[in-house]
């Protein structure tokens, strides 16, 4: 499709996501490869950017999980280079990986997500936020999600049933941020809808008007219900994936639709993965957050979404690196 | 599997940079290198082509002879050809289980029980009954009454795993009393145990207590030797772990299952490190006494004052706000904390002080229980790290208790819905009862107690085995449901992105 280039894979790092960071970057290169381009593995330190001015690739394929690939310091480093990357730019890392201002973003845009608060550690040792939890929690009810603000993984995510259990659920969260998200739970069942630039528009032939592309739905399904174990949906592997997720044709349409206006409002490029509720009781669907870098391991969510759409790992991967230089226009 | 996620972040502890108190290290940097050197060149210029070659699955006769020797030092007389030589004593657990454990039988062991079994118990699918211990190790009342439990479902374990001295990670050590009550068991029932030994050479204090090996071979009509009992022991924390050389005594019929799953697994431990083993057990000092037993001493002395810095350092910077165990031995002190702290978070703020623990979740089959808890490593860290290293522990939960604090004082006097929940840590001296489970009320403990007495006035006297401040019979850390079965093939979600 494209000619072959020099591609630099960002990955590892020193996020707490390095394992599957590197799973992912593995699984790229072997892809790129194939794809008959020469390819250069980083393993993100010290040296990144020494290496990135020796190699000069044609561009760089972010494959960093966790803060530093996604909230926009490796993108700020790769702009002020001069080297073309994959996915989203600093401004939308940043909106999407803070989930306490991409919530706010989507609040004043219309965007359903559950009710949330948000404490910053400072603001309860230097402003007595303390005082505000019990008014926090008569405004959202129980059970509260409390959630590290910037964390990607599960590790910080804790889960309140009375406000008995939130004050160590928030010092909990407050190991991994400053800053921490107090949302309500939504009862339903776990949706994920990647979006991906369309294949016009990410075409070397020059810009298009083409809206990008909302995969088949995915539902993350706990094996076994247990109200106790909420966080062990998160940290153990106690889940299996439906995809395309069985929906009515109604509601994946709205999810679709939900994904691809969080992404435009968000400011995504490229590929990012929109995770929702659809809420059991209302039928209503919940937008929780948007990961800008989402996992290219075999078991991640947008390869199997790919998949279902028709759309080898190697095509994935082959989009992904042309939103490199679809940016530049 | 239990939590990837931590694995994780275990895995970004093992930098430079950062005081790892979490390794299960020996220190090998005391290792005089001449003698090493010397031995290696022995090995090579007096035995080449058995060195470089195969060797017998069970083992050579000449390392075999030492395990007999180190046996002896532990007071159990053992046959050599009851012994296996292993790759690491973690083979062994890995044999038996491969030996014995189709997917869904199930395995009873302590609470917490040693975090590197977990993984190998999850790969074979068994099931893991966890049975809290207290200061002296493992209640046998409450392993009966499990067992009890088990049967009534029509389900018998596999084996029962237990490590009795210096518990890893507990630290505890179990009692005389216990040790004849669970041979005693263990025959009642007929049921194998897996004695899991690699301290019970580095005893800082206190006497030696029998191998539950050699009391289930005093037992009548076993002819001198075990029959339930399955002995694991290990060449890493004596010597050196670089070496991966363990071993198992084990009655006869299991010996043989053993050695076919180690045809299948390695052939053969490594004949190099063998013939070392047997050239370093033939050192004799100026004195003529054993090198290898004045080396033990060494490291002894080493350890013991290793321990007690770390047990000084936990006095000045955890003080009131957590209670641990006090080891008379082995290399690890089990702390815990008060239970709104998850040790698996603390971690997350700790490393970005750089110094790094083991949560109490690893030691957990269900990858939840023993959530504030921690093991520490003193035996492998200098001096200067441990005291380092636990002043950064203590100063993060130090502002972790301050932040719970402040957290929920406000709810109380701002009249939140329900009572605040923080209770003043735990003072030293009084124990937090189990947190669920209700598999302890104080009775049980005070029948327990009735076995404490018939220990001798000398060994009650004694510094508190095991737990400093804990009260006789308090349990560790939370008991322990068997858990869920878990499908290898299941992912997660936002954690595999």
């Amino acid at each position: 499709m494209t000619a072959a280039r020099k591609v630099a894979v960002l990955k590892g790092g020193r996020s707490l996501e390095r394992k599957v960071s590197l799973r992912s970057g593995a699984h790229a290169q072997e892809a790129l490869t194939r794809l008959g381009h020469e390819v250069i593995a980083l393993d993100v330190g010290p040296e990144l950017v020494a290496e990135l001015q020796r190699a000069r690739p044609d561009a760089a394929f972010i494959a960093l999980h966790g803060r530093e690939g996604e909230d926009g310091t490796i993108q700020q480093l790769l702009e002020a280079i001069g080297i073309p990357y994959t996915g989203s730019g600093p401004a939308a890392c940043t909106r999407c990986t803070d989930k306490v201002l991409a919530k706010y973003l989507m609040r004043e845009a219309g965007v359903p997500t559950p009710d949330f608060h948000s404490v910053r550690e400072e603001s309860i040792k230097e402003l007595g936020a303390a005082a505000l939890l019990s008014d926090i929690e008569r405004a959202l009810g129980f059970p509260l999600v409390v959630k590290p603000a910037s964390q990607g993984s599960a590790l910080g995510v804790k889960f309140a049933r009375s406000s008995e259990e939130l004050p160590s659920a928030l010092v909990g969260a407050f190991s991994y941020d400053q800053k921490v998200l107090i949302e309500r739970y939504v009862e339903g069942r776990d949706l994920a809808v990647s979006v991906l630039e369309s294949d016009e528009a990410s075409s070397s032939d020059g810009p298009s008007s083409a809206r990008p592309l909302a995969l088949p739905v995915v539902e993350a399904v706990p094996r076994e219900e247990d109200f106790y174990d909420f966080q062990s949906r998160y940290e153990i592997g106690m889940t299996t994936f439906v995809c395309p997720a069985e929906l009515e044709p109604a509601t994946t349409a709205r999810a679709q639709e939900l994904a691809l206006s969080v992404y435009e409002l968000l400011g995504c490029r490229g590929v990012a993965r929109v995770d929702l509720m659809l809420e059991e009781r209302s039928g209503e669907l919940w937008v929780l957050e948007t990961n800008v870098v989402p996992g290219m391991t075999e078991t991640s969510l947008l390869p199997q979404a790919a998949d279902a759409a028709g759309i080898s790992f190697d095509q994935l991967v082959e989009r992904v690196l042309a939103s490199a230089w679809a940016r530049e226009r | 599997m239990k939590s990837s996620a931590m694995r994780e972040m275990m895995a970004l502890t093992e930098r430079p940079d950062v005081i790892s108190l979490a390794g299960g290290l020996p220190d090998t940097s005391t290792f005089d290198p001449r003698l090493y050197a010397a031995l290696m060149a022995q090995v090579a210029d007096g035995s080449t082509a058995r060195a470089l070659q195969y060797g017998p699955t069970e083992g050579m006769s000449a390392a075999v002879e030492c395990v007999v020797e180190v046996m002896a030092a532990e007071a159990t007389s053992v046959d050599s050809d009851e012994v296996i030589i292993t790759t690491g004593g973690q083979q062994v657990i890995d044999l038996v289980c491969k030996a014995l454990i189709d997917p869904g039988d199930v395995i009873v062991a302590e609470a917490p029980t040693y975090p590197g079994a977990v993984p190998t118990f999850g790969a074979y699918e068994a099931q893991v009954a966890q049975i809290e211990m207290d200061g002296e190790g493992m209640p046998i009342d409450a392993l009966e009454r499990t067992l009890d439990a088990l049967q009534a479902e029509g389900r018998t374990p596999k084996f029962i795993y237990t490590i009795p001295n210096f518990q890893n990670p507990g630290g505890v050590t179990m009692s005389l009393a216990r040790r004849r009550r669970l041979v005693e068991v263990a025959r009642e029932r007929e049921l194998l145990v897996l004695e899991d030994n690699p301290y019970g050479l580095l005893r800082y204090e206190g006497e030696p207590l029998p191998t539950l090996y050699s009391l289930d071979a005093e037992a009548e009509g076993t002819g001198g030797a075990a029959d339930l009992v399955i002995y694991l022991g290990t060449f890493s924390k004596i010597l050196s772990p670089g070496l991966r050389l363990g071993w198992a005594v084990a009655p006869r019929p299991v010996l043989e299952k053993l050695n076919l799953g180690k045809q299948g697994s390695d052939l053969c431990s490594s004949p190099v490190t063998q013939l070392f083993v047997s050239a370093y057990f033939k050192q004799r000092g100026a004195d003529g006494s054993a090198v290898w037993s004045d080396y033990l001493e060494e490291l002894k002395l080493l350890y013991r004052r290793r321990r007690d810095l770390m047990l000084e350092a936990l006095d000045e910077h955890f003080g009131e706000r957590a209670r641990w165990t006090r080891p008379q031995g082995g290399l690890f002190v089990w702390a815990t904390l008060e239970d709104h702290i998850d040790t698996t978070d603390l971690l997350a703020h700790a490393r970005r002080e750089g110094v790094a623990f083991v949560p109490g979740r690893a030691a957990y089959m269900d990858g939840h229980s023993g959530a504030s808890s921690m093991r520490l490593n003193f035996a492998g860290v200098p001096d200067a790290d441990i005291r380092e290293g636990i002043r950064r522990i203590g100063r993060v939960l130090a502002q972790q208790v301050r932040l719970l604090g402040t957290l929920s004082g406000s709810l109380k006097s701002a009249g939140g819905a329900v009572p605040a929940p923080h209770r003043e840590p735990a003072a030293k001296g009084e124990r937090e009862p189990a947190a669920k489970g209700g598999h302890e009320p104080v009775t049980e403990h005070g029948r327990e107690h009735a076995a404490e007495q018939q220990r001798s006035p000398e060994e009650s006297r004694r510094a508190p085995q095991g737990v400093e401040s804990a009260g006789e019979g308090a349990p560790l850390a939370d008991v322990v449901a068997l858990p869920r079965r878990q499908d290898q093939e299941s992912v997660r979600r936002r954690r595999d992105r």
